[in-house]
């Protein structure tokens, strides 16, 4: 079967009507985490509001679409130790 | 079981240009099989490292001769966690990627020299579909392989219009060729351990 990419929107958030929160989010974090945060300096992030009001969307898409990002662990894969 | 693999890569610009452009890397010309992306956790940890996990889905498509032995929702689209820790004191950005294949990878300042990133590249290939199991973990290799240039020559991309440039073929294309080569022999092989492996079966 051929998947028509060019009738997809190919950029988009999991939460469709998470576009502008994303998108006003990722502007904030952008100029914070380049001009501030690598930078050393370990002032207040300006991003906490418009971080929240995209998590608090793009959670609930998540629950939606029953999405399993639940129970794993940070870096979880990272403690496996390969078998032979 | 688990096969390891690991690589290296150089990328000509420092540290903190790398990190700036990891999240701001999609979309790019070679992420066309990623549909979305979403922070869901982010926060600072008391030893100011950014902690944050990234929720990517991708349009993947197994081969035919694979799809059949994978459960269904794994047949068209994958989703992808990505997990990192930006540590802007020691200067390093360690990533963790999975779904069916477990990657990492690590950048951190070049030692010789320090306008340059070095990108230490790992990975673990694990599958538990039995019989096909050694036909899977070549297969996961040879695509991992074709991602990892795909991803550098996004990132490569990314950074140079950051930079200003317009973005030209890069020294990327030479490591293309070989991935390439390695992902079609590598293919070949798993044909051949799949269609052995299910006369195995039927027999």
């Amino acid at each position: 079967m051929f998947y028509p990419y060019n009738t997809l929107q190919i950029w988009d958030t999991v939460g469709e009507a998470c576009t502008e929160l994303k998108r006003e989010y990722d502007q904030c974090f952008n100029r914070w985490f380049a001009e501030k945060f690598l930078k050393g300096d370990r002032g207040e992030d300006p991003c906490s509001e418009t971080f929240r009001k995209y998590q608090s969307c793009v959670q609930k898409a998540i629950k939606e679409k029953d999405i399993p990002v639940d129970g794993v662990e940070f870096m979880g894969p990272n403690k496996d130790k390969p078998e032979s | 079981m688990v096969k390891y693999f690991s690589g290296a890569d150089l990328l000509k610009t420092t540290w903190d240009q790398v990190c700036i452009a990891f999240w701001q890397r999609y979309p790019n010309p070679y992420s066309n099989h990623v549909l979305t992306e979403d922070i869901i956790f982010r926060e600072v940890t008391p030893t100011n490292c950014l902690i944050s996990r990234r929720l990517l889905t991708k349009f993947s498509r197994a081969p035919a001769w694979m799809e059949r032995y994978l459960p269904k929702h794994m047949s068209s689209s994958a989703y992808i966690i990505e997990d990192s820790i930006v540590d802007p004191q020691k200067r390093t950005m360690t990533t963790m990627t999975w779904n069916i294949t477990h990657a990492r990878l690590m950048y951190r300042t070049n030692p010789d020299n320090s306008n340059w990133t070095e990108l230490k590249r790992e990975a673990w290939i694990s599958s538990r579909v039995f019989g096909l199991s050694r036909a899977i973990q070549e297969f996961g290799l040879a695509r991992f392989k074709t991602r990892v240039t795909k991803t550098m020559k996004g990132f490569e991309y990314v950074l140079a219009k950051m930079q200003g440039e317009t973005p030209t073929k890069t020294l990327a294309e030479t490591a293309t060729e070989r991935a390439r080569e390695t992902a079609l022999a590598a293919k070949e092989k798993a044909k051949d351990l799949a269609s052995q492996a299910q006369k195995k079966q039927y027999v």
